[in-house]
């Protein structure tokens, strides 16, 4: 009897609705909504009378697919998710490493310092950068004339653009997936790496037959939360160079909030908004089947 | 030997990390113009707090602190209440469908908010809700995330302690409220940093939701400080410092309970 009553079902219901009812009218309506209206062609004027939006049929990805804006922030995306996004996982497992080593003390300190940057605020970091960035009076280009290296105007020059981002983001992100690892690390069983010792495996032998097959779990975890992060790219173009120069810093989410909130083609924005989420997906789906595949 | 260039690296690094704020700090003390010149300076001739001054008397920087607080404290304490009570749910009851339900849930998760941010604004604006607390409080309440971290904690207690209550005549809320969040409790301090501190520094939906300048929040109103006072740097810097300070003290006092947070959800997958 006793059994009956705890598992009351409407008690259950009870506790359930406030979070069921929320995702549902603030984000599974949305969701669907967006999808409708990414047929439609939804735009400024439509937004005092929802009755001017027609649909238009696949008109707007179609034009998205003949867009050569969308093809560049698709391109600077990709640059930015290939290039950061490997670079930070591999500053991040260098950091908790080091950290994570025996012969150092104090590693709760450093945890502390290098987790610093992930709880600031992006768009005050972003501030900042951008004058460290200053071509004459950053400090970033006063230290490489130092060293003999010749101004650079990070932000001024297409070439550099997305390059000065990613540098930042690497900056501002390591030190979360350094956690992450730090953790996974002090999973390895110590006596692995005792027993490599003993039979005189170098330490980067040990790096490689011990420490990065064991933490293969971790880093995947690691890769799919960075990813899908690095695919939502904003606030730094949008703080640091509104995404220029001549568009070389545009992302897909900056683009896609310009049209949506600038222009209000909300119908084109939000069919960018689906292509995005249609790559996100694609790309875990992926490595999930990876991830299936190497535990087979 | 290894030992020495292990260190290196480690100060290295925490140079690198800390560099940006220390010249944040140092350019927000400087007068104006100061931090504009060649070669770059380190430290200000003269510490003055003129910026900061600016900072309260004419960009009124009070008012968008109190925005900043009260949406990111709404959205902690409610989305604590929201989706401890899911998780305790999920952990506790039996009911059909609720592994499918809860599955359904996860793969929400890989949605990315971008795609729901358009229909909600209309959605917000048509209940006459942009432009208020309540548009950026609101969507930020339930959060999946949080349900699956309270439910996998909850799991662990056990059911006996659930029934003796139950015997002793406790009401499923009783139950909830003086026996699963005070157990809760460590849970739930991870979570309510995470969440505030997202919150604090959350800045895309803020911006689109807020479209006035007195309902700011301190990202959204420095970004669009940045646009007017671009040059200023000395200024600029300042309200960086304010924007970071708070959130960053936050975090020093109760960065265990963080830090173990991020260790606990990524263990779990």
């Amino acid at each position: 009897m006793s059994n009956n009553k705890r598992f009351n079902i409407s008690a259950a219901y009870f506790f359930l609705a406030p979070a069921l009812v929320t995702i549902f009218i603030f984000f599974l309506v949305p969701v669907l909504a967006a999808f409708l209206i990414s047929f439609t062609d939804f735009d400024i004027y439509s937004l005092g009378n929802f009755q001017y939006a027609r649909f238009v049929g696949l008109r707007n990805y179609i034009q998205i697919f003949n867009d050569p804006l969308f093809w560049t922030s698709l391109k600077n995306t990709f640059y930015f998710v290939c290039v950061g996004g490997p670079l930070s996982i591999a500053v991040s497992l260098g950091a908790a490493m080091l950290v994570n080593s025996k012969l150092v003390k104090f590693s709760g300190f450093f945890r502390l310092v290098y987790f610093i940057p992930v709880v600031t605020s992006l768009v005050a970091v972003s501030i900042v950068w951008r004058f460290i960035y200053h071509p004459h009076f950053g400090m970033l280009n006063y230290f490489l004339r130092l060293i003999g290296i010749g101004g650079v105007d990070w932000l001024g020059d297409p070439h550099w653009a997305m390059p000065a981002i990613i540098l930042m983001a690497v900056w501002k992100n390591f030190g979360y997936n350094m956690i992450i690892f730090i953790a996974g690390l002090q999973n390895i069983p110590e006596d692995l790496y005792e027993a490599a010792s003993i039979e005189g495996a170098s330490g980067w032998h040990q790096f490689k037959s011990i420490t990065l097959p064991m933490l293969a779990p971790t880093t995947l975890f690691v890769a799919i939360i960075t990813i899908i992060g690095y695919f939502q790219l904003f606030a730094e173009p949008y703080i640091m160079t509104q995404g220029g120069p001549l568009n070389s810093t545009l992302s897909i989410v900056l683009y896609m909030y310009q049209e949506g909130f600038r222009w209000w083609n909300m119908g084109y924005s939000a069919a960018l908004a689906f292509i995005l989420f249609f790559i996100i997906l694609v790309v875990s789906l992926i490595q999930l089947k990876i991830k299936r595949e190497s535990e087979v | 030997m290894k030992k020495i260039i292990v260190y290196i690296f480690l100060i290295f690094i925490t140079i690198l990390c800390l560099a940006p704020f220390f010249w944040m700090v140092s350019a927000s003390l400087m007068v104006s113009g100061q931090a504009n010149t060649f070669p770059p300076r380190f430290f200000p001739d003269k510490i003055t707090f003129a910026q900061y001054q600016n900072l309260f008397s004419r960009l009124n920087v009070m008012n968008y602190f109190l925005n900043s607080l009260i949406v990111s404290f709404s959205i902690t304490v409610l989305s604590l209440f929201v989706n401890s009570m899911a998780g305790f749910a999920f952990a506790k009851y039996r009911f059909t469908g609720k592994k499918k339900l809860f599955k359904l849930l996860l793969s929400f998760m890989i949605i990315p908010s971008q795609v729901t941010m358009l229909p909600l604004f209309l959605m917000l604006k048509y209940m006459g809700l942009i432009n208020t607390y309540l548009a950026v409080i609101i969507p930020g309440i339930a959060s999946i995330s949080g349900i699956f971290l309270i439910r996998q904690y909850l799991l662990a207690v056990p059911d006996s302690l659930i029934e003796a209550a139950k015997i002793d005549g406790a009401s499923d809320f009783q139950i909830y409220y003086s026996i699963i969040l005070p157990l809760a409790k460590p849970i739930l301090i991870t979570l309510a940093i995470f969440t505030f501190m997202t919150a604090w520094n959350d800045f895309l939906w803020p911006l689109i939701a807020m479209t006035s300048d007195s309902m700011y929040t301190l990202p959204v109103a420095l970004a669009n400080l940045m646009g007017e006072h671009s040059l200023d740097t000395e200024l600029m810097m300042a309200g960086s410092v304010f924007t970071i300070l708070p959130v960053l003290l936050f975090f020093l006092l109760l960065q265990k309970y963080y830090i173990k947070g991020i260790m606990m959800g990524a263990i779990k997958e």
